[in-house]
């Protein structure tokens, strides 16, 4: 029963098995299975988060949205006072970021001559990429130092005012608001200078032949076009300053209080986070800080969700420049 | 007709200097923005630059009040770190770039798409969050593999949207020609579309790793941070970043000034690596 076998066939069979059009589907599956995962990593995060937070979300219900009340001790837990320093702090740097950011495109996109405009756009784009913790050791030692006689002047000569209260101590909201504009100014300004020079030329052109001015054109047609596109960049913009955790966390005073001073102490979500996670013991304190995060988690990526579906529904119009 | 031409005049001078006023307030706006950015690198050059030595990148911390000392674990700790989760997240995120970028058309592309974008979005400190229910509390402790891991979640969502990025850029004609000469899909990918889109693809992995390199957050609670040697996986590792931030936090002037140090070897590391990226595409691609 010794029939020779021929030794090129089993390598056919082998060639066979392993066709082309099987590498192609081996080669296809692989690639789809790592992006698959991905969706598993996400589903996993949030269900990590979510599955963390149990037994605060057993024990306090819907009044870990509304209380104040931060007692370790007593085991008692309500997240507002982070609620309140996450927004705060956040919103008031997109309103002092914003304008700047805006100025700085159009400064960038309309104005500056390209000698100029080019390394200037660089240096912004490099300093998108220093590092979080860089922003906060400056914050401690060059902007507190500096904040703290402008707080004393304008709580000796403004006391009235509530917005101005407190003690001239340079930690607190203001301190994490000016940190934080700082921080997102790059990221808004190249958007917005990307927004601006996605807009047609024959607009401007068509504006200019009506004899309008190089601003009534920035203001008419060009904020017109560019409007959907600038609103995107800047809920990006907010989307960064929300989750930001140093800078913030070595700036803001880090106690839990709601107060609209600008120069008390406040805390946010990620700052407590960054400080209480490794410390913490027992369960619920672990899982009113789990908690938070997913709060933390849920707002971020409501943000940039509403930023996605505005640059989705603008298409190939203003917004297609804006990309993060 | 003749009475309206002052009037027309004046509103024309009106419009004008609003126009001049509008423009130079834009010039300040964009003085005002470089300004303090300028600051941030003022100072940690100015303040940096004294505490850099040779100690500094070959000693172990030293107790307080005692000079001298340096971060040579922390930085060999990153280097670790980062280096194990650029192992670990870059080829994941470029297989899944590659499916987005040559077979998106599906709707798993499209929610995977969606994915990446949500998760570049979400704070690094939630990474933390997340790889410490999923390693930290099993393994009973913090340890440097946790970290890695926490890094390596922020790093895949945002290779893979850059890869698909850099793939969509290759001409169609550079796939068709690959099959038209008898390749198979994968060997087109492999061998056509991803070497032509090497540059960015190397450029996306150099943002990708810079980006990492600097992070605080994800590793407050996974790797914890060590003032003395560690390269066990399973044990608590020093970081740069972590390095940084508890001697900015502590209340000692040469702690201050090592703090200063290790923020410009951060600073020229990250911005290095982007400069990098950029000669790397040399303009041909817009990476923001």
């Amino acid at each position: 029963m010794v029939t020779k076998e021929s030794p090129v066939r089993p390598v056919l069979a082998a060639r066979r098995w392993w066709s082309p059009a099987r590498r192609d589907r081996t080669f296809r599956g692989t690639t789809a299975l790592f992006a698959g995962l991905l969706l598993l990593l996400a589903a996993a995060i949030a269900w990590s988060l979510a599955h963390g937070s149990h037994a605060a979300v057993v024990k306090f219900g819907w009044r870990f949205l509304t209380s104040r009340e931060w007692d370790p001790v007593a085991d008692d837990y309500g997240a507002l006072p982070f609620i309140w320093g996450t927004l705060a702090t956040s919103l008031l740097a997109l309103a002092i970021a914003a304008p700047l950011g805006l100025g700085a495109a159009v400064f960038l996109a309309e104005l500056a001559p390209p000698w100029l405009s080019a390394p200037v756009s660089l240096a912004i784009e490099l300093l998108a990429a220093i590092p979080s913790i860089v922003y906060g050791l400056w914050g401690v030692f060059v902007l507190l130092p500096r904040l703290r006689p402008v707080q004393a002047w304008l709580i000796e000569h403004a006391s009235g005012v509530p917005l101005f209260s407190g003690a001239p101590i340079g930690t607190g909201l203001l301190a994490g608001a000016l940190v934080l504009a700082i921080m997102i100014l790059p990221i808004l300004t190249s958007l917005s200078r990307d927004v601006l020079n996605a807009v047609p030329k024959s607009l401007r052109e068509a504006a200019y032949a009506v004899g309008a001015t190089h601003w009534e054109t920035l203001r008419g047609p060009v904020l017109d076009y560019g409007r959907a596109g600038l609103v995107a960049a800047a809920l990006l913009a907010l989307g960064r300053a929300l989750g930001e955790t140093m800078a913030v966390t070595m700036v803001i005073g880090n106690t839990p209080t709601i107060s609209v001073s600008l120069f008390q102490p406040a805390y946010t979500m990620s700052s407590v986070l960054a400080n209480e996670f490794s410390e913490a013991t027992g369960k619920v304190h672990t899982a009113a800080l789990f908690e938070i995060a997913f709060l933390l988690f849920g707002l971020t990526i409501a943000v940039n969700a509403c930023a996605r579906a505005l640059l989705w529904k603008l298409g190939a119009g203003g917004g297609a420049a804006v990309r993060d | 007709m003749h009475s309206d031409a002052p009037r027309i005049q004046r509103r024309l001078r009106h419009r004008r200097l609003v126009n001049a006023c509008m423009l130079c307030g834009a010039g300040a706006c964009a003085l005002l923005t470089v300004v303090p950015l300028v600051s941030v690198l003022y100072y940690v050059w100015s303040k940096g630059h004294s505490g850099i030595n040779a100690a500094f990148f070959t000693h172990l911390p030293k107790p307080v009040g005692e000079p001298g000392g340096g971060m040579a674990n922390a930085i060999v700790g990153s280097l670790l770190m980062v280096g194990a989760a650029a192992l670990m997240g870059l080829p994941f995120g470029l297989l899944g770039g590659i499916y987005l970028s040559e077979y998106g058309h599906s709707k798993l592309a499209a929610t995977v798409r969606f994915a990446a974008d949500v998760l570049n979005g979400v704070p690094s400190i939630v990474a933390g969050v997340f790889v410490y229910a999923l390693v930290v509390v099993p393994m009973g402790g913090f340890s440097g593999l946790a970290g890695a891991l926490a890094l390596s979640v922020i790093i895949v969502p945002l290779v893979m949207r850059t890869t698909e990025e850099m793939l969509r850029l290759v001409p169609r004609s550079q796939r068709d020609a690959a099959l038209a000469v008898g390749a198979t899909e994968g060997r087109t990918v492999l061998g056509a579309v991803v070497p032509a889109a090497r540059a960015g693809l190397v450029t996306g992995a150099l943002l990708a790793v810079a980006r990492i390199a600097g992070e605080t957050a994800p590793l407050l609670f996974t790797s914890l941070g060590n003032r003395f040697w560690n390269i066990h996986p399973a044990h608590p590792t020093p970081a740069l970043p972590l390095q940084i931030f508890a001697y900015a936090t502590s209340p000692y002037d040469d702690w201050h000034v090592q703090a200063w140090a290790g923020a410009l070897v951060l600073v020229t590391i990250t911005l290095g690596f982007n400069i990098a990226a950029r000669i790397a595409t040399r303009g041909r691609f817009h990476l923001t």
